[in-house]
């Protein structure tokens, strides 16, 4: 059941910079209830080839950054500030028919839930073929029958030319998975922004479909923002990790630093609460206490602060997103404690947090 | 809203957030949905009916409805009042050979050709006020009051029973299935089958000449019961149904699995753990079924198969008025106005309603945006 | 599929032989009074109801009575004692009326629903949403003897643009049109109303979807996102609504605009059966009605099923 490997060069972006760079994202909706600050000053680069995993819990803005990359939070009752650059070019001042050709065909969008992501009364094959007229009108019916079941071939759905006439309630959970990612390889973009792709699914779907995405990513070169809030599916295919809370990022890294070395007491409630093979099982599964907080009623300061078991006085200031270690400028985190403290309030449970002993 | 997959060991067990029922609804669609399904959002104050109950108070166009209905309603309460120390009259004393001595000017209240005299509003000191019907010279204001009265009692009467029925029978197919539920569910497409309309007249005009006598109850054709318990019945497919549809989704979910396994019996599983999450489907039926059933029994008043002499209602008062339609075009208006006023202010409550207790029905906010485009419609 | 229509046809079957032991039941076992005498009618005079009660078998035990009637009914011989016509037969020649008066209303309804409805939904929330709602609330709020008598009045007699009733058959194009004209908006303004509400309401379901939302993220067009995917789906419960609504009036629904109007159709019939207590002929009638709304009822399952392959195809696979 493994992809084909195409061979593709990685899509570079102008001049060899980054894929994607946002810069200052900022989006406020007006709800009645008053104005939500959903995502507050969100920077990044997604370089090409390469795979950024977005982590946070709901509420932490992670969804509306992907959403809003390729305009679908644009409303009346959406402000919008800040800067998208796809290779260079500038997002967030296009027009909506302008963005209608970057969506599907520079950067495609995968949805949670396949089964209600698809027109419940279309065939796969005439969504997936809608896909391509939209951006493509020339493509007669024969060769987007085609197109889409080589699609569906290449994500590995058996029977594809049978299947392609079939309804999206006719495929099984994880098959609609995969043809909800083969609507979005269509168009061959270079960007795959998956949000949640695998929380819908039962487990041993949700690794299929992660090799899926591992394999589309190494042999096409497809940078790829996965959101998700599991930390298990973080470690087996991202690259780079940012953790949102409460609209902010609070902290950015390698896979590595953030799973070997994470600063923010955020990460570390995440970490610690995954269970590991090797220890012995908890009497309590260890949980960050209290909840995501309300965004129309951020507590003042650093919004992780209510729940953060290391709280002190200077954390009424909102902390900046800096890399506070000297020899790491990439590592940032959002948390006024020093290297050394943070260092040792980790190590108060020694292996509890991280993959491996500490170093 | 992610859903829970089957957690292992080996996954993060990360709470979730805790969306408020209902919260922060009022957005276009990406930006509803997206705030919802990350569920930070929303007044974590109250649960759902304090949320229903505070969008009820904001919607001042539904209140204001409310308001107009209860006025009328009170109006018609206080008939006797207006009728013995306004008008001194009776809904049924005509007055054919009377005339009017007011300001000096003497009118006859009904003209030997049969017009009768026409709004006087307060010139007479409120005899009269909308006027005298047709030859019989009965007070028009006195009649629409009285007439009210039993317009609103059938509406409200028979709502009561159907809603009622409807929710005795909607949750006993829908809980029971099997037997149960065919039986009902059949019974129930018979009646819906028929043509409401038809089946109503067809059961007025059958009772309406008789009276109803089913062992030792005798009901008067005359009386205002049978009117209503024809509209209560008639009526009652169209809200268990919808009922019934909801009982049976709500009982794969798990809070009656739990019910069950703590030993409840299905009588308290259907009022305790059913009923209160029907409460806001019902509570919005039963009012818009209030409109419908005051429409109905115009209509069958008017066909003769509803409200039966010496009774009035507003239906009746429209049949009686349209033979006069060319030479007194009101005494038909009235009283549709009179309907159509209360109808409607029911109908924007009821509106009202449904939008406060259902967060996905209606999008509220036009808020200024920041860098949205011109090119793109509205919330879509 | 043919399974499933089979079922139906069955089932409708079932429901058509329920209601005519209804309808009996109501008329011959409910009321107070000699079945015979009321079915002679007012005027009757005691030979008239011994030959009634021979003819319709009362002598006989009630299933016996049933099957009569029905027999009567269904072979197209019954007879109305009070206005010596053949029932049948002029409810046949009703038809094109009812039909006429029908079908353009509900071109007429339609066509503004779900204008009305569609603007509503795009704009939902704003001025032209609020403004739309409350016409739309007036128009179901209106009983359709009000506006009918008020347009009869104010167009017909104080200012005559529009002859004030009866029906002229299609034979007169022009006349058929100018009679039909107030009629048709009569009967269209609650459904008018009515449908806008539903469309919007399931519009404003549909936009929500996730699946609108891929569409948007495939790069489509506005345009074809809310053709192709929001009206396709959204037009679904309004279009099986419909079939319910339409079922119901060609079935003798519009008894009270055909009254007003004077339109000799299947409606004014039942309405004037119904004012002489002309019993044959409301029991006749009511079946009839009832006919068509379960052939609609089938009709709309039949739709409905080839709208949403979901129905047509059975539950989810594997």
């Amino acid at each position: 059941m493994s992809v084909t490997p195409e061979t593709q060069p990685a899509p570079t972006g102008q001049g060899g910079g980054p894929l994607l760079e946002v810069a200052g994202l900022r989006v406020g909706f007006a709800t009645e209830d008053g104005r939500v600050q959903a995502v507050d000053g969100v920077d990044f680069e997604l370089e090409p080839g390469e795979v950024l995993a977005i982590v946070g819990e709901s509420g932490s803005g992670k969804s509306v950054t992907a959403q809003t990359i390729i305009g679908l939070t644009r409303g009346p009752n959406s402000r919008i500030e800040g800067s998208v650059k796809l290779n260079g070019e500038e997002l967030t001042t296009q027009s909506e028919s302008q963005l209608q050709r970057v969506r599907g065909s520079k950067i495609a969008m995968i949805f949670q839930d396949p089964m209600t992501s698809m027109n419940p009364v279309y065939t796969i094959g005439k969504q997936i073929i809608e896909a391509i007229k939209a951006h493509d009108r020339s493509v007669s019916k024969k060769d987007g029958r085609a197109r889409a079941i080589e699609l569906l071939d290449a994500v590995g759905i058996p029977d594809a030319d049978r299947r392609v006439d079939n309804y999206p309630h006719e495929f099984s959970g994880g098959m609609r998975q995969r043809a909800m990612i083969a609507m979005g390889l269509a168009l061959e973009p270079s960007v795959l922004i998956a949000d949640e792709p695998t929380t819908a699914l039962d487990v041993t779907i949700q690794a299929q479909i992660l090799d899926l995405i591992q394999d589309l990513n190494k042999s096409r070169g497809l940078a790829t923002i996965l959101i998700t809030h599991d930390l298990g599916v973080v470690a087996e295919v991202a690259d780079r990790v940012l953790v949102m809370y409460g609209g902010k990022v609070v902290e950015r890294g390698t896979l590595d630093e953030i799973f070997y070395d994470p600063q923010h007491p955020y990460t570390w409630g995440l970490l610690g609460s995954l269970t590991r093979l090797d220890q012995p099982r908890p009497h309590r599964l260890p949980q960050i206490s209290g909840a995501p907080p309300s965004l129309l009623d951020l507590p003042r300061g650093c919004a992780f602060r209510p729940r953060c078991p290391h709280e002190f006085p200077k954390c009424v200031e909102v902390p900046g997103l800096e890399a506070r270690l000297p020899e790491n400028p990439d590592h940032r985190d959002r948390c006024w404690l020093t290297p050394e403290q943070k260092k040792t309030l980790r190590e108060v449970e020694p292996g509890r947090i991280g993959l491996e002993e500490p170093r | 809203m992610s859903s829970d997959p089957e957690k292992s060991g080996n996954e993060a067990v990360v709470p979730e957030g805790t969306a408020a029922f209902g919260a922060g609804p009022g957005l276009d669609s990406e930006g509803a949905r997206v705030v919802e399904a990350e569920g930070g959002d929303g007044r974590q104050t109250g649960g759902p009916w304090a949320i229903a109950w505070r969008r009820l108070r904001r919607n001042k166009f539904a209140l204001f409805a409310l308001g107009v209905f209860f006025v009328i309603l009170i109006c018609c309460l206080l008939a006797p009042v207006w009728a013995n120390h306004v008008a001194h009259t009776g809904p049924n004393t005509t007055h054919t050979l009377e005339k009017l001595h007011e300001g000096g000017e003497v009118k006859e209240v009904v003209e030997p050709s049969g017009k009768a005299i026409g709004p006087q509003w307060f010139s007479a000191g409120g005899k009269f006020f909308l006027g005298a019907d047709g030859h019989l010279g009965r007070d028009e204001m006195v009649r629409l009051l009285y007439g009210g009265r039993s317009s609103l009692f059938i509406g409200i009467v028979a709502a009561i029973i159907t809603t009622v029925l409807a929710v005795i029978l909607g949750l006993l197919a829908g809980y029971y299935s099997g037997w149960t539920d065919t039986v009902i569910s059949r019974i129930m497409d018979v009646i819906w089958a028929f043509p409401v309309v038809l089946l109503a007249i067809a059961l007025g005009i059958v009772l309406a000449v008789g009276g109803l006598e089913i062992g030792p109850i005798h009901v008067k054709s005359s009386s205002l019961w049978i009117p209503t318990l024809i509209i209560g019945v008639v009526y009652t497919p169209y809200m268990a149904r919808p009922l019934r549809g909801e009982v049976l989704a709500l009982r794969e979910k798990e809070f009656i699995e739990a019910a069950v396994a703590q030993g409840a019996g299905s009588l308290r599983i259907m009022f305790v753990e059913l009923m209160p999450n029907l409460i806001s489907t019902i509570i919005v039926f039963f009012t818009l079924n209030i409109a419908n059933n005051m429409l109905l029994e115009a209509v069958l008043s008017y066909l003769g198969a509803g409200v039966q002499p010496p009774s009035s209602s507003w239906g009746t008062m429209i049949s009686e008025g349209f033979e006069a339609l060319y030479s007194q075009p009101l005494l038909t208006i009235i009283p549709g106005t009179a309907i159509l006023l209360t109808v409607l202010s029911v109908n924007i409550f009821g509106d009202g309603l449904r939008d406060a207790l259902d967060p996905k029905s209606k999008v509220r906010f036009e808020a200024r945006a920041g860098t949205s485009d011109p090119d793109a419609i509205g919330p879509v | 599929m043919l399974r499933f229509l089979i079922r139906r046809i069955l089932g409708a079957i079932a429901v058509l032989f329920a209601i005519s032991v209804l309808v009996f039941l109501i008329f011959n076992v409910v009321p107070a009074t000699n079945p015979a005498q009321r079915i002679a009618g007012k005027n009757a005079t005691p030979q008239l109801i011994e030959n009634v009660e021979k003819e319709w078998g009362f002598d006989k035990s009630l299933p016996a009575q049933y099957w009569t009637q029905m027999k009567l009914i269904f072979t197209g011989k019954v007879q109305s004692y009070q206005s010596h016509i053949n029932i049948d037969k002029r409810i046949a020649e009703g038809i094109p009326a009812t039909a006429s008066l029908c079908i353009g209303a509900a071109i007429i309804w339609l066509a503004f629903g779900i204008v009305f409805g569609y603007f509503s939904a795009v704009r939902a929330g704003g001025f032209t949403d609020k403004a739309l709602t409350v016409l739309a609330l007036v128009g179901i709020s209106m009983p359709v003897f009000w506006l009918a008598s008020l347009m009869l009045y104010y167009f017909t007699y104080k200012i005559e643009i529009f002859p004030a009733s009866n029906y002229v058959s299609l034979s007169n194009p022009w006349q058929w049109f100018t009679h039909l004209v107030l009629p048709w908006i009569s009967l269209a303004v609650l459904y008018a109303g009515f449908y806008s509400r539903v469309l919007r309401s399931s519009m404003l379901d549909v936009m929500n979807e996730d699946y609108v939302r891929t569409a948007r993220a495939k790069g489509l067009s506005q345009r074809r996102v809310m053709t192709r995917h929001v009206l396709r789906n959204s037009l679904i419960p309004v279009i099986t609504l419909f079939g319910l609504d339409f079922g119901v009036l060609i079935g003798g629904g519009a008894i009270v605009t055909e009254t007003l109007f004077n339109i000799e159709g299947v409606g004014l019939f039942t309405s004037e059966a119904l004012k002489q207590q002309d019993f044959p002929s409301i029991m006749a009638v009511t079946l009839f009605g009832a006919f068509f709304i379960v052939l609609f009822n089938i009709l709309v399952d039949v739709a409905y099923a080839y709208l949403d392959p979901r129905i047509r195809l059975g539950a989810s696979a594997t």
